[in-house]
Parts: structure tokens; C-alpha cells; sequence
């Protein structure tokens, strides 16, 4: 944070002002899709970017922004941070873009973070993240943490579990949000019986489960990322764990993720998110139906998709509201912007750049697809720093 | 205690899964000294060749799989060979870096083909359940070890076949002036070689996830014990992923997952200060 006041304090400079990229010189408006099209994260971020080119073909198709059409640029974080970093400088300085929708992991946003505050130009991040962050160049369409690690945990709370396992991969979101978890129990009574982590990309998982077997939590909090998530779950059912004996609750599984785990392995396991394919609002009904149209019948949607799909029309909504693609202005105009999206009711929170948002709990289904069992009733204010935490103090320094 | 205890059939099952994508490497590297990049990619088409056999087979694909996947990987295994590697036979380093480069292909390819997300492999019913800490899948897996060692070395030792690949591996050059065509030896070597990748992407399927990536998951494990056990040699192979799925299995038992892979390249390079030949080394007349 430090190192980003400090960028941000130095505005003006000829690099930034190059950066307020207008994009919207032509009959066209540029906007840029940066995810991992190659890679490990490939897995997930390929979903995204076919949200978020939906999302430009419908509004296209409505008639554009401010009279003209978006024009995707698309490229490759190829998963890995310094050519986020990289690509992020070029879609802002060569291609011209109005804006970036991109990133997944942690990593690749805390790489693009300082390129965007030193050009002044606009991120779009659209995944679930470890919170105490507010970069006053990005906007987080995705949860931070008290809109879906803290709605899980109070989930486990009332089903009764007392002693959880922490299971994580070994980067910053996962530490971070073991971080939250840990003050949490210590202030709602709960234990923690163990805390793991393994590298990303980790596929041998038979020790981990022993020790998670050997402690007998009542349930496991899993933030592993990615293709790990494959190998821990074919790994603990094979150990004779299920979704009743011990619940594994994840923050990194959706629907995209079910199919390749196998549906036999993680059948019954909840897991926590704002959106899922089954949730019902008129506006998902038209989200889900057009994705299967585009893109296939045996496609499914999922909250990271969503999230990307949503910061497309809030971006597109900010600038109509604006009247204008400039970055100053749409960041002006965004707070308060409040739409019906698939999720329900997203509104922006102009202070921290992050949405309103509902936290949902679902629990895997036989056919894929995840059943919601619990929401918050009401959208959630974010709170990335969790100011409004009593037990959460000093966890943001 | 019981922990403890569980982590020694833990240890020997890695064991079997790193001796299983070793296993090729010790006929393509170990013996023809082909550093191949791409061989964890033909692993990866072992385990879609499970995912495609699905269709058909059901939940016994793994089964129907193995033969089939044998002979894909080992096909793709014979094209490499002989559409480029043959070409740079004595330059390992420009070997390294064209499979390599085939190694992306045949992952860009994968993902065209069957799209970037993981795809589901479902493994026989008769294969769910364990013994005490030894899940069936696990146990199906030291056996197909096991047997894939014993056939190996019944081949190498009681074969025609497999004596003239000992002979071209020991004494190309004498082995060529005694009337072995050598060049027919090195494509039966590489075929079965990527053959063997092939089983054991069959076999991952039951444990890990099927994606276009999955050999990146698994080459570096895989020269790990190839290198430590000696070069072209089928017991240093086999001793050295036993050994090596134990100390991971205390490694991380007693530390964690990051740190026992720390540990265990620690262990490796301090072995090889010692034994820079590896476990077992093959002693021949070759003046290389």
C-alpha cells in the first residue's frame, strides 16, 4: 500500500498522462480483456474472457456506449505476473484502451496494480480476493472477504462446527484469508486444528489428507487454487472422506471446476460465492440462456464469469452516467451505480471501487451444478479492510 | 503414532507414482540421453486417451486405456523420433529446447482439442475403498508399478530385442559394426519409452487432474529420479523413487508440502555432490 500512495502521488508525470487513454477517438471504443488464455490459470481465466466478450456482443448489439460499438482487444497473462504486468502496459499505452477487465489470481493483480495507478487507468478485477486492498485504479467486482470467507465461516458456525483445517495453496490469498480465519475462531470460539499449505500446481495430496484425517475436524476450509483442487478431492474421497463425515468448504470452486474434480468426489461438499448457475433472477434466466447459446448447451456459468460479465455493463453504465470514456470521470460517476445482474442487485461502492454484494452458500449437486442453502438476505457493504470487525483489528496493517 | 504408521504405505505409493512417469524416461533419457521435454505431454495423452475411451467403456476405461495408451503415446513417441530427434542425436542441448517446443505444441493442441478446463476421467467402482491409509486406487497403482518393472526387465534380459537395446546402450558403435541396425533399436527404445509415459498417464487419472497441463506437473519428478537413480538404469529407477516417496511422505508429514519439496531437492543435489553418477552406474567399454 505504501508503494501505491506513493505512485499515486505522482501524477503528472508524462508517463500518466499518455495513460488517460481516451479509446474512444474512432467509431470504435477500445476496451482490453487480459486473462491467462495459456498457463495453469488458463483453466479458469479462458471462462472469464468469454464472459466478458458476451457481455461487449450484447451491449454492441443494444446499440454500443455513447453511440459507438466496444472493440475487444484480447490478450494472454499466459499465468504468469510480469507479463500481466506487461500486457496490462501494453493494451494502456499502444492499443489505447478505455479500460482493462482482467486478472485472476492475487499475483497477477498485485503485478498490474502499479501499472495501472502510475498510467491512471481503469482495472476491472472479477474474482472473489483476499481484501485489504483499494486501489483507487481498480474496481473489484468480485467478493472481498466479508462478503464471502466470513458469510462461510458463519455458515460453519451454525451448522455447528467447531474445529476446522485450514487447506490452502501458497501464495497471498489463501495466507491472508487464514489470517481472517484465525481471528475469527479466536473470537467465536472455534479451534483450529491445522493449517497447510502446498505449492500451486501441487497434485499429490495423500500426506495432507492423512494429517487432515489424523486431526478430526468437524470440517476443512479449503482455498487451494486451481488444478489442485483436482487432486485434493479425487485424493480425500479415496481416503474415505465425505461430504458427511467431514464437509470441505471451498472459495475457489464453481461449476467450471466440478466437472474436471468429478462430480463422484466432491458431491455434497459446500461451497461459498455471490452467484451460482441455479441462482434465481430474471436476469440470470438471460445471462445462462445466451452464454449456452454462444457458447455451447454443455457450458456452465459461474461466479467468476458473472462478476466479469457484470463489470462490463457497470463499466458501460458508469460511462453513459459520465458521458464520457475518461478515466477521472467514469471513476466519478461509478459510485452508486446500481444494476439488477444475474446475482441480483449489485450496486457500487464509490468509496472502496467494490460492489454490494449477496453472499450465497451452496452445496454441490449429483448433476454438477450447485444448489444454494443459504444467502445474506440482503447485499452486503464491502469492507475490505473489515473496519467494522471488532476482532478483525489489526489484520489490515 | 497411527499417522506416522499411515505415511509409510503414503511414502511407497508416491514412490509407485514417481516410478511410474519415470519408468519411460529411463529408456528415452537414461539410455539414449535424449533429454525429452515433451515426455510429461505424452503422459498427458495417456490420461485423454483414458478420457476418450470413457465413451465406449464406461467406468472401465482405465482398464481398456492402459494397451491403448501404450501404443498412442508410444506412436507419438516414434513420429518425435523420427521426424526430429534423430536429426540432433549428440546435442542435447538443441534436443532440450525442440521438445520443449514440442511440449507447448502438444499443449496448445490438447487445449483446442478438448478445451482448457480439466476434463472428468471416472475411475471403476471396483477401485473405490481402501485398506486402512492404502486407498484401492493407490494400491492399483504400485501393482501396475510393479508389473510394468518385472515386464520391463523380463524383455530387456530374455528378449532378442531387448539384449540388442542393451548392446546399442553399452557399445553403439560395436554393437552397429556386429550388424545391429542401431537406428531401428533407438525407434523400438523411444517407442517404448513414450509407451510407458502413456500407462502412467492412464494410471494419474485416478489421482490427479486431466487437464492440458498435466505434464508440466510431473517432468520435473520424473528426471528427479531418473537422475538420481543412474542413468539407463531400471534398479536405481526403482530404488530411488521408493526412497524418494518416502522422505516426501516424512518430509511433509513432519513440515509441509513446500518445505519437504525443498528438502527433497536439498537431499538430491547433496547426493549428487557425492554420487554425480547417480545410485547405480552402468559400467560399459564405450570410450565416451
Amino acid at each position: 500500500m505504501v508503494l501505491a500512495t506513493a505512485l499515486a502521488a505522482c501524477g503528472g508525470d508524462p508517463a500518466t498522462t499518455e495513460g488517460t487513454a481516451s479509446g474512444g477517438g474512432g467509431d470504435t471504443i477500445k476496451v482490453g480483456l487480459l486473462h491467462s488464455l495459456s498457463g495453469t490459470m488458463a483453466i479458469s481465466e479462458v471462462t472469464v474472457r468469454d464472459a466478458e466478450l458476451l457481455a461487449i456482443e450484447e451491449i454492441n448489439k443494444a446499440g454500443g456506449v455513447l453511440g459507438k460499438q466496444l472493440e475487444p482487444v484480447v490478450e494472454d497473462g499466459a499465468s504468469d505476473w510480469p507479463t500481466f504486468a506487461e500486457k496490462a502496459t501494453k493494451l494502456i499505452a499502444q492499443d489505447k484502451v478505455a479500460t482493462v477487465f482482467g486478472g485472476w489470481t492475487s499475483a497477477s493483480r498485485k503485478a498490474m496494480l502499479p501499472v495501472f495507478e502510475q498510467r491512471k487507468a481503469l482495472l476491472w478485477y472479477p474474482v472473489q480476493y483476499e481484501g485489504l486492498e483499494s486501489s483507487p485504479y481498480i474496481f473489484y467486482t468480485g467478493a472481498t472477504t466479508n462478503q464471502q470467507i466470513i458469510p462461510g465461516l458463519d455458515y460453519l458456525k451454525e451448522q455447528g462446527k467447531k474445529k476446522l483445517f485450514l487447506v490452502g495453496s501458497d501464495y497471498v490469498f489463501p495466507r491472508t484469508a487464514n489470517k481472517i480465519i484465525k481471528a475469527y475462531a479466536a473470537a467465536n470460539g472455534m479451534e483450529i486444528l491445522g493449517e497447510e499449505y502446498t505449492p500451486l500446481g501441487h497434485t499429490e495430496y495423500s500426506t495432507l489428507t492423512n494429517k487432515v484425517v489424523q486431526a478430526k475436524p468437524d470440517a476443512v476450509f479449503n482455498t487451494l487454487n486451481g488444478d489442485s483442487n483436482v487432486a485434493f478431492f479425487k485424493q480425500l474421497k479415496s481416503a474415505g472422506v465425505t461430504a458427511e463425515s467431514m464437509p470441505v468448504l471451498s472459495v475457489s470452486v464453481a461449476e467450471e471446476e466440478v466437472t474436471g474434480i468429478g462430480v463422484d468426489n466432491i458431491v455434497g461438499h459446500p461451497v461459498a460465492w455471490n452467484y451460482y448457475q441455479t441462482t434465481e433472477t430474471p436476469a440470470n434466466a438471460k445471462f445462462v440462456e445466451a452464454f449456452k447459446a454462444k457458447y455451447g448447451a454443455a457450458k456452465v456459468t459461474s461466479d467468476p464469469m458473472e462478476a466479469g460479465y457484470n463489470a462490463v455493463y457497470l463499466w458501460a453504465e458508469a460511462v453513459k452516467k459520465a458521458g464520457s470514456v475518461e478515466v477521472e470521470a467514469v471513476k466519478k460517476a461509478a459510485g452508486g451505480i446500481a444494476l439488477e445482474r444475474p446475482e441480483g442487485l449489485v450496486t457500487i461502492d464509490g468509496e472502496t471501487q467494490h460492489m454490494y454484494k449477496t453472499a450465497r452458500i451452496g452445496i454441490i449437486q449429483p448433476d454438477g451444478l450447485i444448489k444454494e442453502v443459504w444467502n445474506s438476505g440482503e447485499p452486503i457493504k464491502p469492507d475490505p479492510y473489515l473496519k467494522t470487525y471488532p476482532w478483525a483489528g489489526g489484520l489490515a496493517s | 503414532m497411527e499417522g506416522f504408521l499411515n505415511q509409510l504405505p503414503i511414502g511407497l505409493s508416491i514412490g509407485a507414482v514417481l516410478l511410474l512417469i519415470a519408468l519411460g524416461l529411463t529408456f528415452t533419457f537414461g539410455q539414449m540421453g535424449v533429454i525429452n521435454m515433451a515426455h510429461g505431454e505424452f503422459i498427458m495423452a495417456g490420461a485423454y486417451t483414458a478420457f476418450l475411451l470413457q465413451d465406449w467403456a464406461g467406468r472401465s476405461a482405465v482398464l481398456v486405456a492402459l494397451p491403448v495408451a501404450f501404443v498412442v503415446a508410444g506412436l507419438m513417441g516414434l513420429l518425435l523420433e523420427r521426424a526430429a530427434i534423430r536429426h540432433f542425436y549428440g546435442r542435447p542441448l538443441d534436443t532440450l529446447l525442440l521438445t520443449w517446443g514440442v511440449s507447448l505444441v502438444l499443449q496448445q493442441l490438447a487445449r483446442d482439442l478438448f478445451g482448457a478446463p480439466n476434463v472428468q476421467v471416472l475411475s471403476p467402482t471396483w477401485l473405490q475403498g481402501a485398506i486402512g491409509p492404502m486407498p484401492y486406487n493407490r494400491l492399483f497403482i504400485l501393482v501396475l508399478a510393479v508389473g510394468s518393472v518385472v515386464a520391463i526387465w523380463l524383455y530387456m534380459s530374455r528378449s532378442a530385442q531387448g539384449r540388442r537395446m542393451q548392446a546399442v546402450m553399452q557399445n553403439r558403435q560395436l554393437a552397429a559394426t556386429s550388424g545391429i541396425n542401431t537406428g531401428r533399436v533407438d525407434q523400438r527404445t523411444f517407442f517404448i519409452g513414450s509407451g510407458l509415459a502413456g500407462i502412467a498417464g492412464v494410471a494419474l487419472t485416478l489421482i490427479g487432474p486431466v487437464g492440458p497441463t498435466l505434464g508440466t506437473y510431473y517432468i520435473v519428478d520424473a528426471f528427479l529420479v531418473v537422475v538420481a537413480g543412474g542413468l539407463g538404469q531400471l534398479r536405481g529407477a526403482v530404488i530411488a523413487a521408493a526412497a524418494l516417496g518416502l522422505l516426501n511422505s516424512y518430509a511433509e508429514f513432519w513440515t509441509n508440502a513446500s518445505l519437504a519439496k525443498v528438502i527433497v531437492f536439498a537431499v538430491i543435489v547433496a547426493f549428487l555432490q557425492f554420487r554425480p553418477q547417480g545410485l547405480f552406474v552402468l559400467r560399459s567399454r564405450a570410450l565416451t
